[in-house]
Order: C-alpha cells, then sequence, then structure tokens
C-alpha cells in the first residue's frame, strides 16, 4: 500500500528540507570565513601589510608576499587569458565540431581534474629544472597559467557559444566578416562570461599554494625580475603553519588572502553588471 | 519593358543530399516589389539567403544553376561575398537589434565598412531613421539600448540598418510575422515608398500581405516555382490549380 501524505505538507516538508540545506551551505561558508577573519584580523594592521617579514615570518609584515602574489597571479592571468580566450573562439568560430576539436575539449576537461601538485610536478620537471628557469615567478606563473587554461577555455567556449546564432547573421548580412563578426559581435556580448571565467582563473591562482610552492620557491624577498625566487601568501600562510612559525601571522596572512578575494569578486561583479546592463 | 536585375537560370539549392531549390527559373524587375508566398518549408527563405549568399554558413550547402545580379553570377568565384551583401540589405523574420544603442545599430554597417567620422555617421543614422519613419519616435534617445524599442520599432530600426549600407536591393524574410496589425502598416507603408529607390524583394508567409504590397508575386511549393506572374493576376487567375489552393487557404 501507498503511503498517502496531503500535498500540503508534502511541500511543506520539502520548502522546510531545501532550505535546511541551504542555511547549512550557508553557515559552513560564513563559518569558515568568519574563523579565519576573527583569528587572523588582530594581527592585520599596516605594519603588517607594509613591511617585510621578519625572522622567517615570525615577525615584520607580508609585504613581500602580497607583492609575490600579485605579480605570479597577474603573470598567469596575462598568459592564460589570451591564450584561452583564443583556443575559445578557435574551437567555437574557425573550426566545425569533428573529432579534433572533441579530443581537444575531452583534453582540456581533464586538464581542468588535475590536482593542482601534479600541475606543480610538472612545472618543476619542465620550467624549473627541464628549462633552466629555477624557482622563480616565471616557472610559477606558467605553471599557474596551465592550471587555470581548462577553465578559462571551457568558461569562455560557454560564453561564446550562448550569443544568438542570430546576432551572427545579422553582422554577416551587413557584410562584415568572420572577424569583423568575432570582434564586433560576438566577444562584447560573451564578455561577461568570459570574465566570469578569467576572476575564476584568478581566484584560483591567488589561493594556491601546491603548485607554486615547487615552481616559484619561497624566497621572503620583494622579488626583483621574472626569474626570481618569490613566495606568494598561500604558501606563506602554509610555512608559517607547517613549520609552528607564528600562528597569529598565518592567520593574519589568510585574512588579508580572504579578503582580497571577496574583494576582486565584489569589484569584477559589480564592474559587470554595470557593463551588462547598460545595453542589455 | 521592365529591367531584369536579377535572373535565376535552372537554378537548384541542396543542403547535403536534400534539394531545397529545384531548377528555378525567375526573374526579377529593377524598382519593383517581387513577392514570394508558399508554405513553411517551400524554399522562400532558401532563395533570398542564396542570393546574399547566408547559406554559405551552412557546410553541406551547394548550388547549380546560375543565380545572377545584373548579369554576374552571385556564385562566380572571385565574388566578394562581403559587397554582395552589402547590395542586398536583408531583414529577418523577428527583429534582431543588436545588444547596442539604437545610434550604434543603425552605424554598425557603415563602421564595419570602415566610416569613423562621427559627422558623416550621425547625418547617416538620421538619415536612415527619417526613411523608416522613426526618427519622431527616437530622435532624444539615441543612446538608449535597441533593445528597449518595441517589436514594431525593432523591425523599422533593422529596415534602416540596412538602408544605411546604401543597398540596391531590400530583402525581407517575414518581417511582419511577429508584428501588431499597425507595426505591418507602417512597414508596408515603408515599402511601397521605397520602391522608387529600390527593388524590393519580400518573402511573406502572408498572402494577402503579398496581394496588398506586391508587383509581381511567385508562388513557390516544395522548392519550386509552381507560377510567377503579375500580382493581381496570380490573385484572380491563376493559371496552375496548386497556386490557387494555397492562396484560397485549401492548404499551407
Amino acid at each position: 500500500m501507498r503511503l498517502h501524505i496531503d500535498p500540503k505538507i508534502e511541500q511543506r516538508f520539502f520548502r522546510a528540507l531545501l532550505w535546511l540545506l541551504t542555511g547549512v551551505t550557508v553557515f559552513i561558508l560564513f563559518f569558515i570565513i568568519f574563523y579565519v577573519l576573527k583569528r587572523g584580523l588582530p594581527a592585520v594592521s599596516l605594519q603588517f601589510l607594509t613591511k617585510n617579514p621578519v625572522e622567517m615570518g615570525k615577525a615584520g609584515g607580508i609585504f613581500s608576499t602580497i607583492v609575490g602574489t600579485v605579480a605570479l597571479t597577474l603573470l598567469a592571468i596575462l598568459i592564460a587569458a589570451p591564450l584561452g580566450v583564443g583556443s575559445a573562439i578557435y574551437l567555437t568560430e574557425y573550426t566545425r565540431e569533428n573529432w579534433a576539436t572533441r579530443v581537444i575539449r575531452f583534453g582540456s576537461e581533464c586538464l581542468a581534474g588535475i590536482p593542482s601538485i601534479i600541475f606543480g610536478l610538472f612545472g618543476f620537471i619542465l620550467f624549473v629544472t627541464k628549462l633552466g628557469l629555477g624557482w622563480s615567478l616565471l616557472s610559477g606563473g606558467l605553471t599557474l597559467a596551465f592550471m587555470i587554461l581548462p577553465t578559462i577555455i571551457r568558461t569562455s567556449e560557454e560564453a561564446i557559444l550562448s550569443v544568438p546564432y542570430s546576432y551572427r547573421e545579422v553582422s554577416f548580412s551587413l557584410g562584415g566578416t568572420k572577424w569583423q563578426t568575432v570582434t564586433r559581435v560576438v566577444l562584447p556580448s560573451a564578455l561577461p562570461g568570459i570574465a566570469t571565467g578569467v576572476i575564476l582563473g584568478v581566484g584560483r591562482s591567488i589561493g594556491e599554494t601546491a603548485a607554486v610552492i615547487f615552481t616559484a620557491g619561497s624566497s621572503l624577498h620583494i622579488p626583483n625580475s621574472l626569474f626570481s625566487s618569490s613566495r606568494t601568501m598561500s604558501v606563506h600562510f602554509y610555512i608559517l603553519a607547517r613549520e609552528g612559525i607564528s600562528m597569529s601571522n598565518a592567520y593574519g596572512t589568510a585574512a588579508v588572502l580572504i579578503i582580497a578575494i571577496l574583494a576582486i569578486n565584489v569589484v569584477a561583479y559589480t564592474l559587470m553588471n554595470r557593463f551588462m546592463r547598460k545595453y542589455c | 519593358m521592365d529591367k531584369t536585375v536579377i535572373r535565376a537560370k535552372d537554378f537548384s539549392h541542396f543542403f547535403g543530399a536534400v534539394p531545397v531549390l529545384k531548377n528555378i527559373n525567375m526573374e526579377i524587375f529593377q524598382n519593383e516589389i517581387f513577392g514570394i508566398i508558399g508554405p513553411a518549408g517551400s524554399g522562400k527563405s532558401t532563395f533570398l539567403r542564396a542570393l546574399n549568399r547566408l547559406n554559405d554558413l551552412i557546410p553541406s550547402s551547394r548550388t547549380e544553376g546560375t543565380l545572377e545580379i545584373r548579369g554576374q553570377d552571385v556564385y562566380a568565384p572571385g565574388i566578394s561575398v562581403v559587397e554582395l551583401r552589402r547590395r542586398l540589405g536583408m531583414v529577418f523574420a523577428t527583429p534582431v537589434p543588436l545588444p547596442r544603442s539604437i545610434f550604434e545599430n543603425i552605424a554598425f554597417g557603415a563602421r564595419l565598412a570602415g566610416e569613423k567620422s562621427r559627422g558623416r555617421l550621425a547625418e547617416l543614422v538620421a538619415d536612415c531613421l527619417k526613411k523608416t519613419a522613426l526618427w519622431e519616435e527616437v530622435m532624444d534617445r539615441l543612446e538608449t539600448s535597441a533593445l528597449k524599442l518595441s517589436g514594431g520599432q525593432q523591425q523599422r530600426l533593422c529596415l534602416a540598418r540596412i538602408l544605411a549600407l546604401k543597398p540596391e536591393f531590400i530583402m525581407l524574410d517575414e518581417p511582419t510575422s511577429g508584428l501588431d496589425p499597425i507595426s505591418t502598416m507602417k512597414i508596408e507603408e515603408t515599402l511601397r515608398k521605397f520602391r522608387a529607390e529600390y527593388t524590393i524583394i519580400l518573402v511573406t508567409n502572408n498572402t494577402k500581405q503579398a496581394a496588398r504590397v506586391a508587383d509581381r508575386t511567385a508562388f513557390f511549393l516544395n522548392g519550386e516555382l509552381i507560377e510567377v506572374d503579375r500580382t493581381d493576376k496570380i490573385f484572380s487567375a491563376p493559371s496552375d490549380s496548386r497556386t490557387n489552393d494555397y492562396i484560397s487557404g485549401k492548404f499551407g
């Protein structure tokens, strides 16, 4: 016999259940942020942000690691964004679906699932030793770029595919060439989606530890060239916590990292919204 | 004697192995409104898209026979497709304003061709909007998004957008299928005015529309041209019984 439940009660029950699930998710998220900020913010001060680490990070600030993080992330994005967006344009606009595109797509999806430490190892073997770039911003930047490339390709591809076909038809029918159609019609419409992919990439780069520690090293000096070794905030946090150098500075670093990522996301989405609202 | 500007000679069009147009022989005269009627899937749109080679975008598309514009085969090697498309302005069934301002929509074609002077563009935009009777309605908000216009306004915007190409031909693919009667009437009025300057090909699934505006009308069925004649003749005494059946609503 089938149990009969009043649809109204059923409705209420599932509404409550879904609310609960969402609530737990949000709670965990806020708990992590709250906890890190609570333990970390007391250590954060202007001094902390602008002074270099002293005694391996036991004292002093984290300035050089901020510089290292920014430089590495910027480098990774500057390499990965053109490569990724370019590949996405080629795959969607310039080729037809065939076995080659499917292999490329499958390959990039597999790449997206590889643990970052494997990228670190790969970067270490290829860039640091084989190509002789040593522990450097360049090795780290290239490794990070490879790591975030699949994400950028995938999101860009999706963004480009979601641009209505009729826009392309209009552009062609008005005497547009393929390149004009791509640059003046497709890309502007796909930009918000592409930007989302790039922002995801930025987020992953900033927070990445495993891939970076093997390739950019952990020097505490302010990097002065592409070939200097540099420590990022996340690596700094890892070393401080792992080796028990200073838990309060470790959490301070984590707090700065979290705030930076939040800030980047908020700014990026605000800019994008403003851009979208103008014409769409 | 009317001057022939478009001539199809045994023109066939295939997508893969499927013939969508079969041995079309037809002429279109200068400065006429040429209506094409026929049920869905009869090849009307394919004919328009063959003229400006928009069908090239479909991988398996292939043609046989010739399709000439002013004596020149559209599918001859060495033809500039970009140039060709600028000569044949096309309006689609659903209005497709690009997600840009009204101004930039109209200026789009000219910008593609390399026009940069803001002054000349402004002149062009105003001129095209006036010709489509849209100027009064939008003159004070040229910088707002074209997506905010009503459906009828959007379709007139699309018409204005192709005028900016300074085309010889205007091709319309069921331009009023999504519009209310008043918007439809405005488009039809505009087309009648345009006849002096352009040659117009109007594909329509509304036979009454062809009867109202077209000088001559062709009836397509399953990729074949059944007959083409003066519109009053087609609608009063068609020579083929299938034409009669279609326009009297027995099928379609």
